[in-house]
């Protein structure tokens, strides 16, 4: 089936809502999502969204900028650091004026709490910046943005599947997607695409991540030539529940919770003596991993899998169940434990990749070191780089990505749109989607699909993980590219047409083997430490030579790697300490 | 331990009518419901059908029936619906939808019930301050009443939806409460005639089978309750003016 719009939206998480908010105003807008855009990833997101509001205490856009700069080594934006902050501020009242529930100080303005990071004064002490719902603000914010599509009466296409994207020359074209509930391959030609379909955690064994966040836009693009920016920087949550990964909010740290190892000790003061249990997500990832390796991690078998405690006894029962409802529910259901009485068991778990489609502020993908704009395709949001996270990404910042850059990609499409028209997209623009689904669906091999998921999973978690080296990434980069060749033999077993959740996990199989491919390759590339990217090779950040972001390019079986420069116009690069 | 997964399954291209297949399984008495039928989807049987997302209980795609309950195949412990090795686990999709395929069920008749009690904030007048000021305990008002994950558990659970006579239903209803009872919120009036009409709130008989089975222990049948309880006081002020 061919459809017509003027902008097409893929996902419909934070970024791509707001983004439909914006964009269907003055445009014929429709979103695909391949789940309920209730069920969105975005909505777990637990702890907070960091704006410079002063509501309890002195702070200023401009040492968010800073925080957001030092937080992610120096390998950010800048200038995109900077539009962040000062339209973090009017985001969150939008936000609050929408409905969102924040909760509230006693003056009954929007309460904010500290948060790993974020500082006063270009790095003093702690400062409290982030507004929060509960342990729920991803939920609300997905909530609202949601509630407002539907009073504007956006267009949904729920359950598509995108499977392609109709470039010619520089000028993007349209979609294809597969219907999830008939297998149906539906055209959609648009003036404007974006892309808005989050993370791709699930390329590692232990993640935070949805099934659902499978790279699908970095993959699709990749496949057809965009360059990925900074795919070797992936952040790895300091606190996932032992052994499930299931994310425990850094807000339990912002209320008070502390670290502790074996003998009971608060490791992060020799870490990180100023912010201590604060410091960077990457830092503390570290930090906990180091414990382990040397024996102090809780079972003392210095093997990766041991864990620390994450000690929120000191909060008192009312707090956890007025700010930390959500972690107080997973703690009882899945560890069987009150954290308000036994300490929680955690370790490091994949969360959130820095890198993605590189755009600019507007959204705009970017194509190569000039930054030369591929007209009418955008992203925003995890799948994107604009980049404001840099080699890491602080605590609160995802979703005031999706927020800033979500609504700025949907103005810049609606005035886009108005002046361009649609290109002529040839009748089988579907080729290679339908090619791709027939070889799945009338050729393949079933059966090995969980295998090779898995093989790629444990490999990127053992060799890609949060110290890396060259042997170990070398041993990942082989492996992906003998599962990314089986990969081509692979079928499914299930030859009916609705509801065929094998296909679409084959679809989504490619989509990480695609994604962790150029992750590894970028990762065995940068030689240098930096932010999340942490070598035992070359433990030094080396700003000489590497202060640049890495263009990868997918071609065929090889990645093709480049650079771009870093806006360093703001905060000149120093030490990170904290 | 070893468990067997009895599964209801149905796909309509092939199947005349659902009918149960077994699937024996070794899992931790720890893991998840979900990480069982992934075992079994992954390695046994590639065919078997079920929505599933953040596997943590917080986005609403796996809900269906285990051992005869709503719930969250992802918030569910094995060792919370066995109790011994070689015990049975019974899965079925969830009740009151259209089944599409296997464990998977056509949830629009939710979404349009959602949809009908407007749930979105509703207040035309000027934002005085950056924020709209509203008290901590005011906020409380509503606070589980957010926690909704519209994972339709409660339609399946409501013997009055099972009744299928167009009931508004628990979710619908939660959502216009949050609404209705955020300080912050005027559009009171514009969702009486929905919450107000005869399938509307007033169907609900206190059966608390919603209450019981919400994964996101929502106090569903009280909501409803406040809400019958507000849509009457608006009529006594109106009759006294």
């Amino acid at each position: 089936m061919i459809h017509e719009y003027d902008a097409v939206i893929i996902g419909a998480g934070g970024a791509g809502l707001y983004a439909a908010l914006e964009a269907s105003k003055k445009s014929k807008t429709a979103v695909l999502s391949k789940l309920y855009p209730v069920r969105s990833h975005t909505g777990a997101a637990q702890g907070g969204i960091s704006a410079a509001l002063g509501n309890v205490e002195e702070d200023k856009p401009e040492w968010h900028a800073y925080d957001t700069v030092k937080g992610g080594d120096y390998l950010v934006d800048q200038d995109a650091a900077l539009v962040l902050s000062e339209e973090a501020v009017q985001a969150v009242y939008d936000l609050e004026n929408r409905g969102l529930p924040f909760n509230r100080t006693p003056e009954g303005k929007i309460d904010q709490r500290r948060f790993g990071g974020h500082t006063r004064n270009f790095g003093e002490a702690a400062v409290r910046r982030a507004c929060y719902a509960a342990d729920r603000t991803g939920h609300t914010i997905l909530q609202t943005l949601y509630q407002q599509c539907i009073k504007n009466n956006v267009s949904f296409y729920d359950e598509f599947q995108v499977l392609d994207v109709i470039i010619d020359g520089n000028r993007c074209g349209g979609v294809v997607a597969i219907e999830i509930a008939t297998g149906e391959i539906h055209t959609f030609k648009a003036k404007a695409v974006m892309f808005a379909t989050g993370g791709f955690g699930r390329m590692f064994k232990i993640t935070s991540n949805a099934y659902a966040n499978t790279g699908d836009g970095p993959a699709v693009l990749a496949r057809r030539g965009i360059p990925l920016e900074d795919m070797e920087f992936f952040q790895f949550h300091p606190t996932g529940i032992s052994g499930m990964g299931i994310l425990i909010t850094e807000g339990v740290r912002g209320e008070g919770g502390i670290l502790r190892n074996s003998k009971g000790e608060r490791f992060m003061e020799v870490y990180a003596p100023t912010l201590l249990d604060l410091a960077p997500r990457d830092m503390v990832a570290r930090a906990i991993t180091t414990e382990v390796l040397e024996g102090r991690g809780i079972l003392g078998n210095k093997k990766i899998d041991d864990y620390v405690y994450l000690d929120a006894t000191g909060l008192g029962k009312e707090l956890l169940e007025s700010k930390l409802p959500d972690i107080t529910d997973f703690c009882k259901t899945y560890l069987g434990i009150d954290p308000a009485e036994k300490p929680i068991p955690v370790q490091p778990t994949a969360h959130y990749g820095m890198g993605g489609i590189p755009t600019d502020v507007h959204g705009r993908v970017i194509i190569d070191d000039k930054n030369t704009a591929c007209e009418g395709l955008y992203a925003a949001g995890e799948c994107a780089c604009v980049s404001i996270h840099g080699a890491n990404r602080l605590g609160t910042n995802s979703l005031l990505d999706l927020v800033v850059f979500g609504r700025r990609a949907g103005i810049h499409i609606a005035s886009y749109v108005k002046d361009a028209d649609l290109i002529a997209v040839p009748d089988d623009a579907d080729r290679y989607a339908r090619d791709w689904i027939e070889g799945l669906t009338c050729k393949g091999k079933a059966g090995e699909a969980g295998r090779i998921a898995e093989e790629m999973k444990v490999s990127m978690m053992q060799n890609v993980g949060i110290y890396r080296n060259e042997k170990n990434m070398g041993k990942a980069v082989s492996k992906i590219k003998e599962l990314r060749e089986e990969y081509k033999g692979l079928g499914v077993s299930d030859k009916t047409k609705n509801f065929n959740t094998e296909l679409l996990e084959l679809i989504e199989l490619k989509n990480l083997l695609d994604t962790a491919f150029i992750t590894a390759e970028s990762a065995k590339n940068r030689k240098e430490s930096r932010g999340a990217h942490s070598r035992e090779d070359y433990p030094d950040r080396n700003d000489d030579e590497w202060l640049k972001h890495t263009l990868a390019t997918l071609d065929g079986d090889e990645v093709k790697i480049g650079y771009k420069t870093v806006d360093i116009s703001r905060f000149e690069p120093k030490p990170r300490v904290y | 331990m070893n468990i067997t997964l009895k599964i209801q399954r149905y796909n309509p291209e092939t199947d005349d009518a659902p009918y149960f297949k077994e699937y024996s399984v070794d899992v931790e008495p720890t893991a998840r419901v979900l990480d069982a039928l992934m075992q079994v989807k992954e390695y046994q049987d590639n065919t078997i059908a079920f929505r599933k997302s953040c596997a943590h209980g917080v986005c609403g795609s796996d809900a269906m029936r285990i051992n005869g309950k709503e719930g969250l195949a992802c918030k569910t412990l094995v060792q919370s619906v066995t109790e011994s090795d070689g015990d049975t686990i019974l899965i079925e999709p969830l009740r009151n939808f259209p089944v599409q395929r296997d464990l998977i069920v056509d949830q629009t008749a939710l979404f349009v019930k959602y949809k009908e009690i407007k749930p979105f904030l509703i207040n035309d007048e000027p934002v005085k301050e950056k924020e709209r000021l509203q008290s901590q305990e005011e906020r409380m008002q509503f606070d589980d009443s957010i926690n909704c994950i519209l994972c339709s558990s409660c339609y399946s659970a409501c013997p009055v939806v099972g009744e299928g006579k167009g009931f508004l239903g628990p979710a619908a209803i939660v959502q216009a409460f949050r609404f209705i009872s955020d300080t912050r919120d005027k559009g009171f009036e514009a969702r009486l005639p929905i919450l107000d009409k005869p399938d509307g709130v007033w169907p609900c008989e206190n059966h608390f089978e919603c209450t019981k089975q919400c994964p996101r222990s929502i106090l569903v049948t009280k909501r409803i309750n406040q809400t019958k309880n507000m849509i009457k006081k608006y009529h006594k002020e109106k009759a006294e003016d």
